[in-house]
């Protein structure tokens, strides 16, 4: 059948069933199956959890899950296969900036709606999409702040390692760019490119030591990704590299990703986010309980997409009650200015730029894979679609609220 | 540093020559003690910035209790109960569960839960300078580990009243270690003195050595703050250039050695991960997809028979390596033999076939593997003997995991020879290889050498597993990310021979490591991947050619 006829197929059904469905796209196997599994239980115990209070404008809610299962090509077509043939009301999926990439024609040419909840590089604004997870500005630029700040040793050299594809690459070219303004020249800056997995970290701690003992105070910048993290944390240790002299801050290593791996070696490192499990609020631990009840098992942690994905969760479905209908043109615009109690105390409010504006924490790993929280931001950061330290995108602003149509222009366009 | 700070520590550091003197007379004044008691207090409450200042004047109380309290702060052991707000030490006890201590008195105050209890919050700044600290108090400790501790805090303290107690810490100390940080110490403090010949001494003293802590502190005399130099002394400035060119020329050196051990160590990795792939690949010619799933088996191996030992017997954990390699070597073997027999034996002759079934396989154990244990990545922990490095000279730190790697590796290499030269089944297994129909005319069952074969191969990669679990993450990707590189050692090596892929890993760790800090992994791996394309070209054998099945056909 021709994918237009089931495209309208698609919105038949969707107007007849009894039930609402909502997509989840996140791979259950391949390589990013170990931080994607726990995305989809997380969409599932929401779901459930909606339900269990009647379900949504008087519907049910059905969980649509597929397993894109790593494979970037994949994802677009099961996202396709989702919005046309199930006909989903909306989509919450995608980690890596690739996978979000490849479906993101596919949400724009059948006017989907996608829920992304992971940290990102920015310089992307589509009216499809709502980003529920950090922009640099509000994890890269206050982490190197903390850095350069007193709190952080006031560090004077930096090191940018990370893992060889696009959101460690944009990433460093605007902090490069930031920490330029900030007087620390690029003599001063180390940058160092891994490939995915890397293993042998031998050379390059050699080389941050070797870089580091050149009198000035050094800290590292890490958007190392996935499973290179382990072997990177070890040959730190193991080349005696204690957090006190060369700290590291990450943005990828969270505590699914320290579940599972000695964190003896990482303690007093630190790391990013927007939340961490560790918060002590009654939002937090009424979370937490509801997922370990949910995933039975008491020892299974939470972490910053799942806030994400409870966050976007939560204001789509106050959008859809607002807006009284899934159909995507009515929720999209009542989504702008929703507002949630996020997980860390404060509001979570979403912006006219499909961003969030979410608190930034700074936390220091401890021995038991969770982490200390030394540093928080007075009040919440708006998330920039356009890094203001690249020059091109500066000047870009992104606003969709009808009647603009405009995520990447200079002047409003309507 | 602001002047009053200076002072507050110098201060300091006199109160500790007394403060020795009365813990070891050892009379608790109570005044003292309820003092103390405020100011722990305090130091949970303090804001980050001001718990430096609270732990300054702990100090200045002179009492004994103040290390302890120090170690737990830094130890992240310091909490505040959420009950009454006390501070107090926690220790791990039976659960989850934390024993109190009252930091004061030392006494046990009971049992707590983790959410009855607070961290009292610290960060790397604070840690770092309490522990600068804490060296004054710890300098005379019977313990060399903690006098090593101390003279290493030092490093980072500006107090120059600490130069008499270092004075007399070194004119008692034996331990050539300790002896060496001090030294160390002595020199960094120096360096912050008021007197410019001092500097110089200090200068003089780091002149000869080429750690990277005499480094810092020499490359720091040469920053400038603006437009002024940081060190205002000229011949200061001059000694530390000098010592530093002179440092440089003798780094050179070290460094290419330093490259040289680290392709080693990579080479060691490779020559592990390919050795099974050259019997199973190189000597009987079966494209193997699902090489790397018998390492891996080989590393799950190693985790399941470590949990074992946590469970069973924590104190024998040191021996887990020991017991999980022969576990992992048959676990692999086995699965390699069922390969064989169930798949492998039907598609002798064509190759594409056994690349398509033994990719195949290769996907069933990996997905097979993330249903049974999770996708996430399995801890593998490392013995004690396993962990850190041997600093030598330089700077050059020898990490001990991939010594011990490199050993193994030639080890599994040197049994393998002999296996292959000496043994009844290594004759058989030759035989098979060079001239199968004559092989079988002698009597020998070559269905059965074939299997035997196929399993030895496996059973050594699943030995390689046990080590690179060492070194990489134990999940189910953990075999993709070596079968490339097993066929390129095997391939350039030449195929069917051990001291080809010797050779072959050998000499492909040592040229990326000599190419990675100039060229970056990404780049340097690929000139690695062109010049094997380049070398194949040229000899399409590889390094050393030999006969085998492969080559006949």
């Amino acid at each position: 059948m021709a994918l237009g006829l089931a495209a309208t197929a698609g919105m038949g059904i969707a107007q007849a069933q009894e039930t609402i469905k909502v997509g989840v796209l996140h791979s259950l196997s391949g390589t990013m199956a170990i931080s994607e599994t726990t995305l989809k239980d997380a969409m599932l115990m929401l779901i459930e959890d909606q339900n269990a209070k009647g379900g949504l404008l008087g519907k049910k809610l059905e969980p649509v899950v597929v397993d894109p299962a790593s494979d970037w090509p994949l994802f677009a077509e099961k996202a396709r296969e989702l919005i046309s043939k199930e006909g989903v009301a909306v989509t919450f999926g995608c980690w890596t900036s690739v996978s979000r990439k490849s479906v993101l024609p596919v949400f724009e040419e059948l006017n989907g709606m996608l829920f992304y909840p992971v940290q990102y590089e920015g310089e992307e604004s589509s009216r499809n999409v709502f980003y529920t997870g950090a922009a640099p500005n509000q994890q890269a630029i206050p982490a190197v702040d903390y850095l350069l700040g007193e709190e952080g040793g006031e560090a004077k050299r930096i090191v940018l390692l990370g893992t060889d594809y696009v959101y460690p690459r944009t990433t460093n070219k605007i902090l490069r760019s930031y920490l330029n303004a900030k007087g620390i020249s690029d003599a001063d800056i180390m940058e160092n490119y891994t490939p995915f997995g890397h293993s042998d970290w031998q050379t390059i701690v050699a080389q941050v030591k070797e870089f580091a003992s050149q009198g000035k105070k050094t800290a590292v910048v890490s958007t190392i990704n996935g499973d290179a993290n382990v072997p990177f944390y070890k040959e730190l240790a193991n080349q005696g590299i204690k957090a006190e002299d060369i700290p590291v801050v990450a943005f990828s290593v969270g505590e699914e990703e320290l579940a599972g791996l000695d964190t003896g070696p990482l303690v007093g490192h630190l790391a990013a986010w927007n939340y961490f499990m560790s918060v002590d609020t009654p939002e937090n631990a009424d979370f937490i309980e509801k997922w370990h009840a949910f995933i039975k098992d008491e020892k299974r942690v939470t972490n910053d997409p799942m806030e994400a994905h409870y966050i976007g969760f939560k204001m789509w479905v106050q959008a859809v009650e607002q807006a009284g209908t899934t159909d995507v043109d009515a929720v999209r615009q009542a989504m702008y200015g929703q507002t949630v109690k996020n997980l860390t105390g404060g509001t979570a409010v979403m912006n006219t730029n499909h961003h969030l504006s979410k608190p930034v924490l700074i936390g220091e790993i401890l021995e038991d894979g969770q982490f200390e929280i030394v540093s928080a931001t007075d009040d919440v950061v708006v998330g920039d679609a356009w890094s203001d330290f690249i020059p091109e995108s500066a000047k870009l602003t992104a606003d969709w609220t009808y009647p603009w149509v405009c995520g990447n222009c200079e002047k409003p366009r309507f | 540093m602001p002047a009053r700070r200076r002072i507050d520590r110098g201060f300091s550091g006199f109160l500790m020559v007394l403060f020795i003197a009365m813990a070891l007379l050892a009379p608790i004044a109570v005044q003292a003690a309820e003092k103390l008691e405020s100011l722990v207090t305090e130091l949970g409450t303090a804001k980050l910035s001001k718990k430096q200042e609270v732990v300054d004047r702990m100090i200045a109380t002179g009492a004994p209790e103040v290390i302890g309290i120090l170690e737990a702060l830094v130890g992240r052991d310091l909490y505040t109960r959420k009950s009454d707000k006390k501070v107090v030490i926690g220790r791990k006890a039976e659960g989850r569960q934390l024993l109190l201590i009252d930091p004061v008195t030392g006494a046990e105050i009971g049992l707590a839960g983790s959410r009855d209890v607070k961290r009292v919050k610290t960060n790397n700044k604070l840690r770092s300078s309490v522990k600068a600290t804490m060296g004054s108090l710890t300098l005379m400790s019977p313990d060399p580990q903690r006098r090593l501790e101390a003279a290493q805090g030092l490093l980072k303290s500006d107090d120059l009243g600490m130069l008499p107690l270092l004075e007399t810490a070194l004119s008692k100390e034996e331990d050539p270690a300790v002896k060496d940080a001090l030294v160390l110490a002595q020199a960094s403090i120096r360096l912050q003195s008021d007197k410019a010949e001092d500097r110089l001494g200090a200068v003089g003293v780091l002149a000869g050595r080429t750690d990277p802590d005499s480094r810092v502190m020499l490359s720091r005399l040469l920053l400038k703050d603006g437009e002024t130099w940081r060190e205002p002394d000229a011949d200061v400035r001059a000694a530390a250039e000098d010592a530093l060119a002179d440092m440089e020329r003798r780094l050179q050196f070290w460094r290419t050695v330093e490259h040289l051990y680290q392709g080693i160590s990579l080479g060691s990795v490779l020559l592990l991960a390919a050795m099974g792939l050259a019997i199973t690949f190189g000597v009987m010619g079966v494209i193997n997809m699902a090489h790397g799933e018998m390492v891996m088996l080989g590393a799950y191996t190693t985790f399941v028979i470590q949990e074992g030992f946590r469970a069973a017997a924590p104190e024998l954990f040191g021996w887990s390596l020991a017991v999980a390699l022969p576990a992992a070597f048959l676990v692999s073997a086995l699965v390699g033999v069922a390969m064989e027999r169930g798949c492998i034996r039907f598609l002798y002759g064509r190759p594409l076939e056994t690349l398509l079934a033994t990719w195949g396989i290769s996907l069933i154990l990996q997905q097979a593997v993330r249903s049974v244990f999770g996708p996430t990545n399995r801890e593998v922990g490392s013995p004690e003997w396993m962990q850190g490095a041997m600093e030598s000279v330089a700077g050059i730190t020898l990490t001990y995991n991939r010594l011990y790697i490199i050993l193994f590796s030639l080890c599994v290499l040197g049994a393998v020879l002999l296996v292959l030269k000496k043994s009844a089944f290594g004759l058989q297994m030759r035989a098979v290889t060079q001239n199968r129909e004559m092989a079988r005319a002698m009597g020998i069952p070559t269905g059965r050498v074939d299997a035997m074969t196929f399993g030895l191969g496996s059973g050594i990669a699943g030995i390689a597993g046990v080590a690179l679990s060492q070194i990489d993450n134990v999940s189910p990707n953990l075999g993709q990310a070596y079968i490339v590189d097993s066929f390129m050692v095997v391939v350039f090596g030449g195929v069917g021979n051990l001291w080809g892929a010797f050779a072959g890993a050998m000499s492909l760790g040592v040229v990326n490591k000599l190419l990675e800090p100039w060229a970056g992994a990404v780049l340097g791996k690929i000139l690695v991947l062109v010049a094997i394309i380049l070398f194949i070209q040229k000899r399409p054998r590889g390094l050393f050619a030999l006969r085998g099945r492969a080559v006949e056909s």
